[in-house]
């Protein structure tokens, strides 16, 4: 068993010891892989980060044409109660006008799918680079398609949250929300 | 302890001479830093090196003394912050020393990269030295950008925000990376424990990158203005008494200035919104990075594409490491390359037009500015490094640095 045991390919042929290294070499790989993962992993969000992310908001004071700001997940979600007007010229754009084309029915409809075109919740946060657009207190600029405008960059979206102009690639996003009555919406 | 060069040196302290037969180091440095044949015409852009390494041990000592009273929480960093500035003794300079500090680290760094660049000192043998000195700017903008985070302010969080959605920009997996980074669904107290463990342990990761780009310094030696190699004694001096000296004079220079900007306008280079606290709700309506960012957000915003931005600004960054290959020129140093020279000096000014359009609103005729800047930089290094070293008619080399050094001395 010395080193007669292992002699050199003949022909270039594999030999055990070239299978040994191999599948050793591979086990180490995968062992060192398997450890790495939990170093990884330590940096996903924790348990009780991942346990704040639903809040149920009272949308009843929210008059037709006002807009509030929430937190959510640590960012800011805008709850806008739609006037006529908005609803009307959110959906006749057509979509070939939009960047990222959507209707305006697909974005107003909660996780049971029903359809209210008063109420637009989206997530406050540009899908640029993560400023928060402004449109949504009274007063603020609200850009040429009168929904949000980001001051970071110049990303101009409209009265459905969605981009239409500047350097967003996304619309604002609709998170998951289920009106529990007319009045109470729970986010996330 | 005196020796000759080559001969190994004899130390007549028993001590010394029993600690190096078994542990060499002070054989190392004689050798390193004494004896070391060192090319004799060096200018003072030379000094930058020793600067910034000055600069190194500066700011790992102040941020040391920082974090025995910073608390990376929250709710609670701004206010230590606040605290270390008011009620810690001498807190304020500390402070001020390591938030200036990092402004002055990248000045010597940017200006020790200038050098690099303008006398080729990139070139063969010396490409790793360079790869590893690009490295370590690497390193020096994470380190900056997540130390920037730690007092909270507005700035800290809004360019935070900013600088980790760049990554969201991948395709497919884009915002699962973003969410990792984060360790939540946006920045929050896990973002700022990790950025600050990370901003601890990576200045000890440069200084060992620093170590290595000395090691393959050492190996060739320094370049120098001629951008030719000595050829024997009469080329070159010991690197201590005159470069010690000189060095030593230059970081003197240098700290002036430093010193300057600490007592008498500590927030000149920084952002006042940074002195409000992080609100998650509100975006400052003007975010911009520190000074030493702007010309490569500048990049990222002249754009108009998100993941072509973020490319070209990382992009930007990741053509210097080929810059030894782009160079075709055999002539190492700008003093006898009479057109590539010139093309320097518009490199120099379109950073700065960078910086210029970096630091204001991405609107009106910066965005026009912005672009044709960033085409410059990218065509100075992907095409006019390549072409013109093929047909530029490079001046006569003189025989050796000391011929060149005394014509100079007798004209």
């Amino acid at each position: 068993m010395a080193s007669s045991s292992i002699p050199a390919g003949a022909h270039g042929e594999p030999t055990r010891r070239d299978f040994l290294m191999v599948a050793s070499g591979a086990m180490a790989a995968v062992g060192a892989i398997a450890t790495a993962w939990p170093f990884i992993n330590n940096l996903n969000p924790a348990a009780d980060t991942l346990a704040l992310s639903s809040i149920e908001v009272n949308v009843q004071p929210i008059a037709v044409g006002q807009a509030v700001t929430v937190k959510w997940r640590g960012k800011p979600v805008f709850i806008r109660h739609r006037t006529p007007e908005e609803i009307k010229e959110a959906e006749q754009v057509k979509l070939a006008d939009l960047p990222d084309p959507e209707t305006d029915n697909a974005r107003v409809v909660d996780t049971a799918k029903k359809v209210r075109p008063e109420w637009l919740i989206v997530v406050g946060v540009c899908t640029h680079l993560g400023c928060v657009p402004l449109g949504t207190k009274q007063g603020d600029p609200r850009g040429e398609y009168g929904g949000w405008f980001c001051p970071c960059h110049g990303s101009q979206y409209d009265t459905s949250g969605r981009i239409r102009k500047g350097p967003a690639p996304k619309n604002l996003a609709v998170p998951d929300y289920l009106f529990s009555s007319d009045t109470l919406v729970k986010i996330g | 302890m005196a020796s000759s060069h080559g001969a190994p040196p004899v130390f007549n302290n028993k001590v010394i001479a029993w600690i190096d037969y078994r542990l060499p180091i002070f054989s190392y440095i004689e050798k390193e830093y004494h004896t070391f044949p060192t090319p004799r015409n060096f200018n003072y852009f030379w000094n930058f090196g020793a600067i910034a390494t000055v600069m190194l041990v500066l700011m790992i000592a102040t941020g040391i003394v920082l974090a025995t009273n910073y608390t990376p929480h929250a709710t609670l960093a701004f206010d230590s912050v606040e605290r270390i500035m008011r009620d810690v003794p001498s807190g304020w300079l500390v402070r001020y020393l390591h938030m200036t500090g990092a402004s002055f680290f990248f000045i010597a760094v940017y200006i020790h990269i200038f050098r690099g660049l303008y006398y080729g000192s990139y070139k063969a043998p010396r490409e790793l030295l360079w790869i590893l000195g690009v490295v370590i700017l690497l390193l020096m903008m994470a380190t900056a950008f997540m130390g920037y985070v730690l007092p909270w302010g507005q700035m800290s969080f809004w360019g935070a925000t900013v600088i980790t959605n760049l990554f969201s920009a991948i395709p497919v997996v884009g915002d699962a990376v973003v969410t990792w980074l984060w360790g939540g669904f946006a920045i929050d107290n896990p973002t700022l424990n990790r950025f600050y463990a990370l901003h601890y342990l990576l200045p000890f990761v440069i200084v060992a990158v620093v170590a290595l780009h000395v090691v393959a310094l050492h190996v060739h030696g320094s370049n120098n203005p001629l951008g030719i190699d000595p050829k024997g004694p009469q080329d070159t001096v010991p690197f201590h008494p005159y470069y010690t000296m000189k060095d030593g004079f230059g970081v003197l220079c240098f700290m002036i200035v430093y010193a300057a900007f600490v007592f008498f306008a500590p927030n000149y280079l920084g952002d006042v919104a940074n002195y409000i606290p992080a609100n998650p709700l509100v975006t400052p309506t003007h975010i911009v990075p520190e000074w030493y960012f702007l010309p490569f957000y500048a990049i990222l915003r002249a754009i108009p594409d998100k993941l072509g931005g973020v490319i070209c600004m990382f992009g930007s960054i990741a053509v210097l490491f080929v810059v030894p290959w782009l160079d075709t020129s055999r002539v190492r140093s700008c003093t006898f390359r009479p057109i590539y020279k010139w093309f320097m000096f518009v490199l120099v000014i379109v950073m700065f037009l960078l910086g210029w359009c970096g630091a204001n609103p991405p609107e009106g005729f910066f965005v026009p500015l912005s672009r044709v800047c960033t085409v410059y930089y990218f065509f100075h290094f992907l095409i006019l490094l390549p072409v013109l070293g093929k047909i530029e008619r490079p001046l006569p080399l003189p025989p050796s640095i000391a011929d060149a050094v005394l014509k100079k001395k007798a004209g």
